[in-house]
């Protein structure tokens, strides 16, 4: 139990440091590789590239092996269907990311810098998910 | 505007937020998908909660690693208003949630994985993303 929270714990700290050396914690970035019509900056794409790369090695190790290292079993999302929600929320969060700048990981990873915009677009993401899932838990009780 | 650029530090940097991702998932057989441990931690908490917070601690605290080597943060350049930084947010927010995943859960776990779902949430925000920035920056001319 020690040890997976101890692994979690370097995890996000590798995260942390790599939004951090990557150059993501700035929105003015992101949105420079958003911007394709301006004057593009590609360093997203590269980001990305290393991430996705060293990730699919853990993911190729990962087949090879029965269970976790530390855990009982993998907990790997299985659904293959691509329904409206999916998409749907990829839009607004498309269109959130594409105003501000900012998506989860680096608006977290950038609190302990304490600057106002980041705290209060972390607070109004945590407020969307909120409402998000009363909204859902709504729908699901309304329908029954 | 930004014109200064470097591949190698990107790459670098990319590299260890995979080896993050790598690491959650062969000692814990989870994804490291930011939204979702942010959202199953404060809406569902319970089993999980522990090692959740946990890879939130160290999220929280990775960069301050960067301080202390650099001697100095990132940069943080934010130009959004405090009105759109709040839409922004719930956008964001209720997005995620709603699609199932960010950049990192869909992007850096779910591409690695080559899973379909992931692949099509990838294109559909990132296309939403830039055509928002292209109606902010040059859709309204004066």
């Amino acid at each position: 139990m020690t040890a997976r929270i101890l692994a979690a714990l370097a995890a996000g700290l590798l995260f942390g440091l790599g939004l951090a050396v990557s150059g993501m914690m700035n929105p003015r970035r992101v949105l420079g590789f958003l911007d394709v019509a301006g004057s593009w900056d590609p360093t997203l794409a590269f980001v990305l590239a290393g991430a996705v790369g060293v990730s699919a090695a853990g993911y190729l190790v990962a087949r090879r092996i029965k269970r976790p290292w530390l855990a009982p079993s993998f907990d790997i999302p299985t659904r293959r269907d691509i329904d409206a929600p999916l998409v749907g929320g990829a839009i607004l969060f498309g269109i959130g990311w594409g105003l501000s700048g900012f998506c989860p990981g680096p608006a977290l990873a950038a609190l302990g810098a304490g600057l106002p915009g980041d705290l209060i677009f972390v607070a109004a993401m945590l407020a969307g998910m909120w409402i998000s899932a009363r909204l859902e838990r709504f729908r699901a009780t309304s329908q029954r | 505007m930004i014109t200064d650029w470097n591949p190698w530090q990107a790459l670098a940097g990319g590299g260890l937020i995979g080896l993050s991702a790598a690491l959650l998932l062969l000692s814990n057989g989870k994804i490291a998908g930011i939204s979702g441990i942010v959202g199953r931690l404060m809406l569902a908490p319970g089993e999980g909660a522990a090692w959740r917070a946990a890879f939130l601690a160290g999220l929280l605290s990775g960069p301050l690693l960067f301080v202390a080597f650099a001697g100095h943060w990132p940069d943080i350049g934010i130009d959004a208003s405090w009105p759109v930084l709040l839409a922004a947010g719930l956008l964001v927010g209720a997005g995620t949630r709603w699609g199932h995943g960010c950049t990192s859960g869909h992007g850096v776990c779910g591409l690695a994985r080559l899973s379909r779902r992931s692949m099509v949430a990838v294109a559909t925000f990132m296309a939403a993303a830039i055509v928002t920035v292209f109606v902010v920056r040059h859709g309204i001319q004066p």
